[in-house]
């Protein structure tokens, strides 16, 4: 019988890529801890945010890495090669860095990668990058003998400047919570996908670069922008959570107003997964002081990436760290998926 | 979230209808104060009944002084330590075995099942017994299908074994069957369950009427709900009503799917394939007529006939020494609730479950710390 | 493992249907159904097999049935006010707390 050890156990599982608890427990045990904190005059790596804001001046340079392993790299509504892309061009726009300077992009491929396949990636590339208005400025290539490796491997780091940084720490009582639209979009349709399932029916991925959609939000709300979030792995629960938790608030969540599309939410009942704990690529959560809501939302919902933004919650002081859901019924704590639900989704 | 459309399908959403479930709640609250005392125990004896109440949050709104107790109600939960120590071996011979999700981490005397697939034991999960047949079928191997669940799931697996499966194909039967656990509970000495909420998709198959002797000889009320929130609340409703009255008797709150008596072809199927057998619960000691079995006329596809099971040699494993302080018998019984339980959320988690309660999708404690251990909202900080 | 979802029968070859969960598809086996099952009916769907074919007019007979619950349960002022709620929104309500 496997014993329980700490949250680091002796040996890496896949719980530590799901990007919960378990993750985190490792990147703090492991890495925040065992680098040598050289003080960052910004937001360092023990913010554990969605990039690290360095101050230029009076300006914050903003970097983020991203590696990319989804399975399988090409799936309905998008590639790997886009999710590369947009996932670090959106991982700037939610620290409030919408212009992006530049990307790299390193690759690295198990031998025998099909060329047609390469090149296809590389064009989903190229016109991801058109349609974020960013350039892929230098990169690195290797290749792993067969076996080595699966498939292909992406790296991208972005940078971009930015007046002001927005964390996902900043929630205060009172903020009204906006998503961008329909949430599981992107997590569903990579299940869809593995073996076994006998799912039919139009399950397609959200993943796009949300940072010309941000820059509106952002200039509606003139600086009553307090948090945002990109809800990725572990769903719109877990960016919800950990809003919460950095933020020290509590949140209350109206599950009827959270807009999922009836496909997903079908899947989500028929296999017993919670379209709230599944994966998005092209969403984003936003907190926002009161008086702003309706504004930001008239903003998101005029841009085609917006146009079934909602407000779905509010943060309240007591209850501090916890999300709670308002079933419509009932209410009940939102927790964070428990362990690995969806290997390989981004 | 909720679907606007015209589909009578979206009907079913009808039954998540926030203006009705605060009636009814309302109405809980009227009828337990007609009641006069507190608490009123009842019990569901479905996880998926507890699910359905941990996922919509209804504990939160059940007035105080109503106690809904979750009892032996998790297939999973209530299969015995010696039954899962079958399929391990089974599987430590070599033998391919396909089952449900949740039995794969299963505790047995000494092993789950997914431990011996960690030792290189061939274990697939299926969603479906249909999908272990075509698995059968793509391989010349031998394919056991350990067989969990209650009638509801029971009668699928006797479909599939009168379809003719492949012959490289058989059953490891540990499927249960609900009425007479609930004799069980209603015979336990100190038991305060004043009335039972029955699950609606059991009752599907074996109709209403098999209730009407259990109610008749324990003058304890019965009430068949369904599973979505407003049959939950309709269900509670109701078995107050006749808590409050006096008159024991079995009432049917979900009426679009069950009927007195039941899916007659679906029972026909069950018990041409399968014959009820007392035998041992996890944690609830003997239940008469309470495990299915196969028939004599189908020891070609049974498990236990087929193969030479020696369990034995696993017996010589110690148990671990955490089980000792598992109390998912007495939680499974309705008489202590997860957070009773000294190992709950510490020791014990999905991640590395002690008992079998944490390791289902419908085991009490999973489900619990699935929605953050607070159901009542009371001790949120 | 996910029970007893309500489906709408698309197709039927035989024993096995084809069968629509709100825009999933899904082959369901007809073995253990109760009646026989057309296109156009609604089936609870159990591991993969349908156990009930659901009459189409049971939906509308059990939300009366609450109804009349409620009317058995109290009739006093504040629950008239929430059923005319009800009756005013034609059953579906607004999911606003």
């Amino acid at each position: 019988m496997r014993t329980r050890g700490p949250l680091v156990d002796e040996r890496v599982s896949m719980k530590h890529g799901a990007g919960g608890r378990a993750m985190r427990a490792l990147i703090r045990q492991v890495f925040a801890e065992g680098f040598a904190q050289a003080p960052v005059d910004g937001i360092g790596l023990d913010a554990m945010d969605d990039g690290a804001a360095l101050r230029l001046g009076d300006q914050w340079l903003v970097v983020t890495t991203d590696s990319h392993v989804v399975h399988p790299i090409f799936f309905p509504g998008g590639d790997i090669g886009r999710l590369a892309v947009a996932g670090t061009v959106n991982d700037l726009a939610m620290m409030g860095a919408t212009e992006v300077l530049a990307l790299t992009c390193a690759v690295i491929l198990e031998e025998g990668f099909s060329r047609a396949d390469l090149e296809r990636v590389q064009k989903s590339i190229r016109d991801t990058c058109q349609e974020a208005g960013a350039t892929i400025v230098t990169g690195d290539t290797k290749v792993m003998g067969k076996g080595e490796l699966d498939g292909i491997v992406l790296n991208t780091t972005g940078i971009a400047l930015t007046g002001r940084v927005v964390p996902d720490s900043g929630l205060l009582p009172g903020d009204r919570i906006i998503v961008t639209g329909t949430v599981g979009d992107h997590g569903f349709a990579i299940l869809a996908l593995r073996r076994g399932l006998e799912l039919e029916g139009d399950l397609r991925s959200d993943v796009a670069p949300l940072n010309d959609l941000v820059r509106r939000a952002l200039a509606a709300a003139d600086g009553a922008l307090s948090a945002m979030k990109d809800p990725t792995r572990g769903g719109l629960a877990s960016a919800l959570s950990e809003m919460a938790q950095k933020s020290g608030v509590g949140l209350i969540l109206e599950e009827g107003k959270v807009p999922v599309r009836p496909v997903v939410r079908a899947a989500g009942e028929l296999l017993g997964i919670d379209p709230l704990h599944v994966a998005n690529e092209g969403k984003a959560v936003l907190g926002v002081r009161p008086e702003a809501a309706e504004r930001v939302l008239a903003a998101l919902r005029a841009h085609p990436q917006g146009r079934e933004a909602e407000i779905v919650g509010t943060c309240i002081a007591e209850h501090a760290g916890s999300v709670i859901l308002d079933t419509g019924v009932g209410r009940r704590l939102l927790s964070e998926p428990e362990g690995e639900l969806l290997p390989r989704i981004c | 979230m909720l679907p606007r459309s015209a589909d009578p399908a979206a009907g079913e959403l009808k039954f998540r209808d926030p203006p009705t479930a605060r009636a009814l709640t309302g109405a809980l609250a009227r009828l337990l104060a007609q009641i006069g005392r507190a608490p009123v125990a009842v019990m569901h004896v479905c996880g998926s009944h507890e699910q359905a109440i941990a996922k919509f949050g209804l504990r939160a709104v059940f007035p105080r002084g109503l106690d809904v107790i979750m009892g032996p109600g998790c297939p999973v939960c209530v299969t015995d330590c010696p039954e899962v120590d079958e399929a391990v071996v089974l599987a430590g011979q070599g033998v391919r075995i396909a089952t449900y999700g949740d039995m794969l981490r299963v505790p047995g005397t000494a092993k789950s099942l997914a431990d011996a697939q960690a030792e290189g034991a061939r274990v697939h999960v299926v969603y479906s017994v249909a999908q272990a047949a075509e698995l059968a079928r793509t391989t010349a191997e031998e394919v056991v299908f350990f067989a969990t669940g209650f009638e509801t799931t029971a009668v699928a697996t006797a479909a599939v074994i009168l379809r003719d499966p492949p012959g490289n194909f058989s059953v490891l039967s540990a499927h249960k069957y609900i009425p007479p656990v609930m004799e069980i509970v209603a015979e336990m000495p100190g038991t305060r369950v004043e009335g039972f909420l029955a699950a609606g998709h059991a009752a599907t198959i074996t109709g209403w009427g098999i209730f009407e002797r259990f109610v008749d000889r324990h003058r304890i009320p019965v009430v068949v709900a369904g599973f979505e929130p407003l049959d939950i609340l309709a269900g509670l409703v109701k078995l107050l009503e006749v808590i409050h009255d006096g008159r024991p008797r079995v009432e049917n709150m979900y009426p679009r799917c069950v009927t007195r008596d039941g899916n007659r072809r679906a029972q026909e199927q069950l018990w041409k394939v399968f014959r009820p057998m007392g035998g041992r619960w996890r944690g609830i000691a003997h239940v008469p007529n309470g495990n299915l079995r196969l028939r004599d006329e189908w020891a070609h596809v049974d498990a236990r006939r087929r193969f030479r099971i020696d369990v034995s040699g696993l017996w010589d494993e110690a148990p671990p020494s955490l089980a000792q302080h598992c109390i998912c018998g007495d939680i499974m019984a309705g008489i202590a609730s997860p957070t009773d339980c000294a190992l709950y959320g510490k020791e014990c988690i999905p991640d590395a479950p002690v008992g079998a309660c944490m390791v289902s999708s419908e085991g009490t404690c999973k489900i619990w710390h699935q929605y953050g251990g607070h159901p009542d909202l009371r001790s949120v900080g | 493992m996910c029970l007893g979802v309500p489906g709408k029968v698309l197709e039927v070859d035989g024993l096995v249907a084809v069968v629509d969960f709100w825009g999933l598809r899904r082959p369901i086996l007809l073995d253990l159904a109760d009646e026989p099952v057309q296109p156009g009916d609604y089936i609870l769907n159990h591991v993969g097999f349908a156990i009930r074919r659901i009459p189409p007019e049971e939906v509308g007979q059990t939300l009366a049935l609450y109804e009349q619950l409620l009317r058995e349960t109290g009739d006093d002022i504040m629950a008239a006010d929430v059923r005319g709620e009800i009756h005013a929104t034609g059953g579906t309500g607004d999911a606003s707390a």
